[in-house]
């Protein structure tokens, strides 16, 4: 989620009673039984929060003891506690698998690519963007870039099948030019290219809010001090909104670099296609691949359980970024 | 705001230079951004004007600007099928009756949350914040889905995206900053929290709630992974995954277009109707997209100053 600003450190602390560990065993008792009588008084609350924690534990505590399956030789007939131990073999397997370093490069390069060459698109456009005065323009070209962020990429990515697939206009447009245009999504040297391309021209519009934002609660009076100076347009942007958008760039930047392993499962799935495995196979396509394709629970577990602890690595790394450099922090 | 319009120079002499680099500096500005504009739509509305035309034009027309040969026989033949109208079905019911779950469920646990008084509070937000930092995956979620028996049911996309954290977190924080004199004298009065809750808390905040819905809607209308991974019976696929199959595997069998009519049918091709069932399903969307925009923006605009 690229939505920064969210600030969830919580505030309390003011409830918390003064700890027991100085009292007797008697008034300790006394102690847990009026938290108990005070617990009580909330079970109203409780109760409201009752379905989510259920949620919470079944759809996310209770799978964490699946993870299991990565330690075993996992048979669905024998199940959890029939199926064989077997440490940390599957681990050791996969790391000496060439296919699996190549994925996990695969992972690293298209997130870095999109990265690097992603980040400026959306603050050059916010940057731009900020510099019309015709309203109704402004609007017009907002609306129109922020649409397909909404379209799921089964959508797109079809949308882009037709467009610059076999038939589609952008083949047959440079052959009518007399260009003979290799098939693009089958080629693995163009594969990396159409993921990067086609992922930011979806999403650089929407990716623009968040710097629109950060332009708007720049003080109007710098730029009218700056004016009087005889700053231009250019130079203002150069010395007064760039500067203004360098808190929500580090931001946005610090939460990408959290997502490395996140290098777009969706665009990749509907996109990719055996011709491309090598340069497009990324973990998520390939778990997916032997864990629900080909049966391979306990690897494809082991496989998983690799790609989330390095994800829960980097979250955690980024929030303590974040909070060192004062910003808006997770927890 | 820096839109700023220099009618006024304070020196004289460099005016009409300035003038002149700064109306070209304009019309490259608006040039570059109608440039984006359009490549931001040309995709989409060739893709429309294909599924309007006529598959001997879609042929021979390399960019279609315009419906060439205006016809409407694709979304005939696509709608004349089951497997589309089906579709459509399994993800208006996902997504009507997930997004009120989510709402349900995620306003009842923002609220208890948001009250500093409540005893065990930071336990239980540490509880929460975990499984945002650490999740199991794929195949331990598959696992669990199946020992449920939901594979194959609808269930399975609507259970395990009950509660979004992010989201929760929002409307936490949004309820924390509700006025409280309402809802201490609504206590003082000796209402129940159940009350509070539905009659005070939720009307105060229901442009909030809204733009959750939203996000919420949009997320179980682009449902395509537990689709996937859950439901193998092709008469329950939601829209996304029949989508995949038809627009991106040309999978064209799966709604009725059979080899007969790739040859002998010349009202519509594979490609017509493919660029049809695409733009079948953003339909919906963009009539929305009007009221999604507005709020969305709003959204995240809200979070982006709370911080």
């Amino acid at each position: 989620m690229a939505t920064a600003g969210t600030d969830v450190r919580s505030g309390d602390n003011l409830s918390e009673s003064p700890s027991a560990r100085n009292l007797g065993p008697d008034s300790r008792r006394r102690h847990f039984r009026r938290e108990l009588g005070r617990a009580w008084k909330y079970r109203e609350l409780y109760l409201l929060l009752l379905p989510a924690i259920l949620f919470f534990v079944i759809f996310r505590y209770i799978p964490m003891g699946g993870l299991v399956m990565g330690f075993q030789n996992y048979s669905p007939v024998r199940g959890f506690l029939g199926s064989p131990w077997v440490g940390f073999q599957h681990f050791e397997t996969l790391f000496a698998l060439p296919k699996f370093l190549e994925v996990f490069r695969n992972t690293v390069i298209i997130s870095l690519y999109k990265l690097f060459i992603g980040f400026p698109v959306p603050i050059i456009f916010a940057l731009l963007l900020n510099e019309v005065r015709h309203l109704l323009f402004k609007r017009a070209i907002q609306t129109v870039t922020y649409f397909p962020h909404f379209l799921s990429w089964v959508v797109y990515g079809g949308i882009m099948v037709l467009f610059i697939g076999p038939g589609g206009a952008v083949p047959e447009g440079l052959e009518a030019i007399g260009l003979k245009m290799p098939a693009l999504l089958v080629n693995p040297k163009y594969f990396r290219t159409i993921l990067v391309i086609t992922n930011i021209m979806k999403e650089f519009g929407w990716a623009a809010i968040v710097y629109l934002a950060a332009i708007a609660s720049i003080d109007p009076s710098i730029y009218e001090a700056a004016m009087v100076d005889g700053a231009n347009r250019l130079q203002q942007t150069r010395y007064i909104t760039l500067p203004g958008l360098r808190g929500i760039m580090g931001i946005v930047f610090i939460l990408s670099m959290g997502n490395i392993l996140e290098a777009g499962f969706e665009q990749v799935f509907v996109m990719y296609n055996p011709a491309v495995y090598a340069v497009g196979d990324i973990l998520d396509t390939y778990i997916y691949r032997i864990g629900l394709v080909d049966g391979r629970f306990s690897l494809a577990t082991a496989v998983g359980l690799f790609r989330s602890v390095i994800a829960a690595i980097m979250i955690v790394m980024t929030n303590h970024i974040l909070k060192r450099a004062d910003q808006p922090t997770l927890w | 705001m820096s839109a700023h319009i220099d009618t006024t120079d304070y020196e004289e002499q460099p005016l009409r230079a300035r003038w002149h680099s700064n109306r070209l500096a304009e019309t490259t500005i608006y040039g570059v951004l109608l440039l984006l504009g359009i490549i931001s739509m040309l995709p989409i509305w060739h893709t429309l004007n294909a599924s309007l035309s006529s598959p001997e034009k879609v042929a021979q027309a390399v960019l279609l600007l315009w419906p060439h040969d205006f016809t409407l026989d694709s979304y005939i033949f696509i709608f004349k099928g089951k497997a589309l109208i089906r579709s459509f079905g399994v993800t208006v019911f996902i997504t009507v009756v997930g997004t009120a779950l989510n709402l349900l469920v995620t306003s009842a646990a923002a609220y208890p949350l948001s009250r500093r008084d409540l005893p065990g509070r930071q336990f239980i937000m540490l509880f929460i914040m975990v499984t945002f930092v650490f999740s199991a995956g794929i195949v331990p979620g598959f696992m669990l889905v199946r020992s449920l028996g939901l594979i194959n049911s609808l269930w399975a996309m609507i259970w395990p995206t009950l509660v979004n954290v992010f989201f929760l977190i929002l409307l936490r924080n949004f309820f924390e900053n509700l006025p409280d004199a309402v809802i201490e004298s609504a206590r003082m009065d000796g209402s129940s929290e159940m009350r509070i809750l539905f009659q005070i808390v939720i009307p105060m905040s229901l442009p909030a709630i809204a733009t959750m819905g939203l996000f919420y809607a949009v997320s179980h209308w682009n449902e395509f992974f537990r689709g996937i991974f859950y439901i193998y019976d092709p008469a329950k696929w939601p829209l996304q995954v029949l989508l995949r199959s038809v627009v991106i595997q040309a999978n064209l069998n799966e709604i009725g277009f059979s080899n007969q009519d790739m040859y002998g049918n010349a009202q519509v091709s594979q490609l017509t109707i493919r660029a049809a069932t695409v733009t079948a399903a953003i339909v919906p969307m963009a009539l929305l997209y009007p009221f999604v925009q507005r709020f969305f923006v709003q959204g995240i605009v809200l979070g982006a100053e709370k911080g």
